[in-house]
């Protein structure tokens, strides 16, 4: 790495510095827009005790999977997140802890870490066992529950299609999700990408998530694998 | 006859407007895509980041980067966009979506809906029901109105852990269609063959009926 150059040829690069306790961000809807390599590498880094937040937690030996069964994560903060076997006995028996949180008020809440919003008040989870604890007030007549944002993630682990040599990112289709904002909320921020280009290849009004909120790129080769195979016949 | 859950939705779609903006849930919702008349024009939104969803593609046109909210392998129509998590609930818990249609285990006549917890039983998440409700302007509940035992789902106070409230505004059972106002639900039609006592005697909110209530009409 040099100047503004982010590309990093290896995860042992991507990932240096990872260990036990941290909070990490990981992108993705389900399986869609996950950065394999990079959760792979955790899993192989062997770091305990994690906190993660990510909208779901994969499934059995795949995605965030993965280190569910090295029993890595301590904490999981995610919307919907039952589709394993393995989640399931871990949460049940009380060996990782589990927070539940509204979908767009988990996507607020990174997007609030990344541009230095403490908090925000929102309608989501009012009169519901999410607004337990937390203030609420009335504005205009309405009542509102106020959401902290998270600290930065020690690690933001993100996906992307494409990313030239400064890191700035393109995504594809509905593989973006979480990804943007989870880009702007890491101390370090690592993206796995399908593709490099130079500087100057990316057209700067296509450009998703600028540069300057990643730390390291490096390029991933990818599974995709799909939850849900749904087709009509041709 | 009660109404299929293709039914169901068959009558939900008759509820759409020319150019509307329309989240369907997962379940029943989703049916209602199959019946939007097709003389109006119509988006619908999928809140992992998708305006414009067209329809599950065929086995060449898989593409993993291309799913709605169910995760589901779908299709763009002409027109679409794709857009990040923050920017799609911006648009739901602002208040753009014309439409939102969801599923629920119970709903009450002061409005509130459960539909994510069911206590003792495994939690998978609320995924962005919560949002959804909290942030459209216009709400559809697609639901049976009795469990199979014929017990009510529609309470004067959802027993249930709650997703959100005083958001319903209409539901569309397998029964009836019944709308909200001022704390009592109001029978506005009934299911083909569905005596207005049934739907009294499976309802246990506050409902008032006036006059003649007429059956569903389904092209």
């Amino acid at each position: 790495m040099a100047g503004l150059d982010k590309v990093v040829s290896t995860y042992d690069e991507a990932l240096a510095g990872i260990t036990d306790d941290m909070l990490l961000m990981v992108g993705g809807f389900g399986l869609c827009g996950i950065p394999e390599g990079l959760i792979q590498k955790v899993s192989d880094s062997g770091a305990k005790g994690l906190t993660c937040v990510s909208n779901n937690a994969g499934v059995d030996g795949f995605g965030l999977g993965k280190l569910l069964e090295k029993r890595q994560i301590k904490t999981m903060i995610g919307s919907y997140v039952g589709e394993n076997k393995l989640f399931e006995e871990l949460f049940l028996s009380g060996e990782m802890e589990v927070i539940l949180t509204p979908q767009g008020t988990l996507a607020e809440k990174i997007r609030a870490t990344g541009a230095g919003i403490p908090a925000f008040f929102t309608a989501t989870g009012y009169g519901t066992q999410v607004a337990d604890g937390k203030e609420t007030r009335e504005i205009n007549g309405k009542m509102y529950v106020l959401e902290e944002a998270y600290p930065k993630a020690d690690f933001a682990l993100v996906k992307a299609w494409k990313a030239d040599r400064h890191g700035n990112l393109v995504f594809r289709k509905t593989a973006r999700n979480f990804n943007s904002m989870i880009a702007t909320a890491g101390k370090i921020t690592v993206v796995e990408v399908e593709e490099i280009v130079e500087p100057g290849e990316l057209d700067p009004d296509h450009i998703h998530v600028p540069g300057i909120y990643v730390n390291r790129v490096i390029k991933g080769e990818f599974e995709k694998r799909i939850e849900q195979r749904t087709v009509k016949k041709a | 006859m009660s109404l299929s859950k293709d039914q169901i939705a068959q009558r939900i779609a008759q509820e759409l407007q020319d150019g509307f903006y329309v989240n369907l849930g997962i379940g029943i919702p989703t049916l209602v895509a199959n019946y939007i008349p097709k003389n109006i024009e119509i988006m619908l939104q999928s809140e992992n980041g998708l305006l414009g969803m067209g329809e599950f593609p065929t086995e060449e046109n898989v593409d993993a980067d291309l799913i709605n909210a169910g995760k589901q392998t779908v299709t763009t129509i002409p027109g679409s966009a794709f857009f990040d998590s923050a920017d799609s609930f911006a648009m739901i818990r602002g208040g753009h979506v014309d439409l939102t249609v969801l599923g629920a285990f119970e709903v009450d006549q002061n409005g509130n809906i459960a539909s994510w917890m069911i206590p003792g039983k495994l939690v998978k998440g609320m995924g962005g029901a919560m949002d959804l409700v909290a942030g459209a302007e216009n709400i559809i509940v697609a639901m049976t109105h009795a469990n199979k035992h014929g017990v009510s789902k529609i309470l004067k106070d959802c027993s249930l852990p709650l997703t959100g409230v005083n958001c319903v505004k209409k539901i569309v059972t397998d029964l009836a269609v019944m709308e909200l106002r001022d704390g009592k639900y109001h029978l506005l039609e009934r299911a083909p063959g569905i005596s207005v006592e049934e739907i009294q005697q499976k309802t246990e909110a506050e409902l008032i009926i006036e006059g003649e209530i007429p059956e569903m009409i389904f092209q």
